[in-house]
């Protein structure tokens, strides 16, 4: 009896598991989320990169000191973004970490955050350790150095996610929308149905 | 009985101390190195550190995932190591007769061989430590500038054969380092920091919008050629490549005493 109820104290919880994702055993061995990285966002909330499985995602690095190429880049996601139907929209989340975790607090992320209004039920700016830093530009193929003069040097990528983590496209072009990109976006959504 | 137990485990503890990498410290200081610290080609400042005298080795490497088995190569994250990772070995956890203990460990990925630095409570050298240290010949912290010492090393990069295939035990440099010239590449943790320009005519050049700030920057020092291919090999690779002449040190901080 006592073997029952604590077999039913186990397994309850698991009939509401709808929205809880499946241990990382089960990840594909191709899977970003691997990486135990947690991240800080824009509004001061604390998550682990893997809490994004389950929605494809768009991702990409940057820092918001840097004047030129980091603007581009969040408007390069915005029209890609804008490039998909409103529902197909919903259904891809946005994440951009910054190489910066020094001076890129989450009310600086914030503060850019509110002067790009960015869409929040899609858009997360992340702060992420320095450490972790190197390790995600790893994963993703993105290059960058710290420089004397406190600039960051890096190459721009938007990298695509599907839905376990695995990275299925990405482009270079920034400053103007990938059309193979979207397309690449547009097929990911249609294989997590 | 009590007694055979304590002297055990004394002799384990001598054991591990006897076989605990070594690693010297390296003063640091200011340095020219082939990719200047900003856009001014300014030098850079390398804070003192530890660096491992000797590459590590597949005996070291078979330990490390017998202790860590996520890094066996049959149970390693694709994400973290392509197929290639630890091949040359018999099985995930023999070494077999195609290596041999004593050599470095070869075809091991970014991610792993970061893993294996932290399980020795220590990290990946930059690739400005890297440099600074590679730098000596047997006497001088500085070789660089002669021609001799160039055209040496240059020998060693022009054999095809390099494939980690061979002892460590070169001599030492003037740190106490050994085969950081001559053996096996080896991955920096900033591997995928080293991005430069092509060529300095490309103040134009279309892609100047994949850099941000300063844009990319230009290496110094060109006559280097030994030096500059390195950069050129590790900023071609990706985190979970792996190949059989690339393996690793590691390196540790100085804690600052106040």
């Amino acid at each position: 009896m006592k073997t029952l109820r604590r077999a039913l104290l186990f397994a309850l919880p698991l009939l509401f598991t709808g929205g809880i994702p499946p241990r990382a055993a089960d990840l594909p061995g191709e899977s970003i989320y691997h990486l135990p990285i947690s991240m800080v966002d824009q509004d001061g909330y604390a998550s682990a990169l893997a809490d994004r499985r389950g929605t494809p995602q768009l991702v990409s690095m940057f820092y918001t000191s840097c004047p030129y190429v980091c603007p581009l880049i969040i408007e390069t996601m915005k029209r890609t973004q804008q490039a998909l139907t409103p529902a197909q929209r919903q259904r891809v989340g946005v994440l951009l970490v910054s190489f910066d975790p020094e001076r890129d607090t989450p009310q600086r992320l914030h503060e850019v955050y509110q002067q790009r209004k960015l869409d929040k039920a899609s858009w997360t700016l992340a702060r992420i350790e320095a450490d972790d830093v190197r390790q995600l530009a790893a994963v993703l193929d993105i290059q960058y150095r710290l420089l004397a003069n406190r600039e960051i040097n890096h190459s721009s990528a938007l990298v695509l996610l599907d839905s376990e983590g695995r990275i299925v496209a990405r482009t270079d072009k920034i400053g103007e929308v990938d059309p193979d990109f979207v397309a690449s976006v547009q097929a990911a959504l249609r294989s997590a149905r | 009985m009590r007694i055979a137990v304590a002297l055990g485990a004394a002799l384990a503890l001598f054991m591990a101390a006897a076989d605990a990498a070594e690693y010297v410290a390296i003063g640091g200081g200011r340095f020219a190195s082939v990719l200047p610290a900003d856009a001014n080609a300014a030098d850079v400042a390398i804070a003192p550190f530890r660096l491992r005298t000797e590459p590590v080795t597949n005996a070291e490497f078979l330990d490390f995932v017998t202790a860590h088995p996520q890094w066996r190569r049959d149970r390693i994250a694709r994400v973290f190591a392509e197929q290639r990772y630890l091949e040359r070995w018999q099985s995930a956890t023999a070494l077999g007769d195609r290596t041999l203990p004593s050599w470095p460990v070869t075809q091991v990925s970014w991610f792993a061989a970061r893993a294996f630095c932290v399980s020795e409570n220590a990290r990946l050298p930059t690739w400005n430590e890297w440099e600074f240290a590679a730098a000596a010949d047997a006497t001088r912290a500085d070789a660089r500038s002669d021609p001799a010492w160039r055209e040496a090393i240059l020998g060693w990069y022009a054999r095809p054969s390099a494939s980690g295939s061979d002892e460590i035990g070169g001599s030492a440099n003037f740190y106490g380092v050994r085969d950081l010239h001559g053996l096996i590449w080896e991955w920096v943790d900033d591997f995928n920091a080293l991005l430069v320009a092509g060529d300095s005519r490309d103040q134009n050049d279309p892609d100047r919008l994949k850099f941000c700030g300063a844009g990319a920057l230009n290496l110094r020092d060109r006559e280097n050629y030994a030096v500059l291919m390195r950069v050129a090999m590790l900023s071609s690779l990706k985190a979970a490549d792996t190949t059989g002449s690339l393996g690793f040190r590691c390196a540790r901080d100085i804690e600052v005493k106040r």
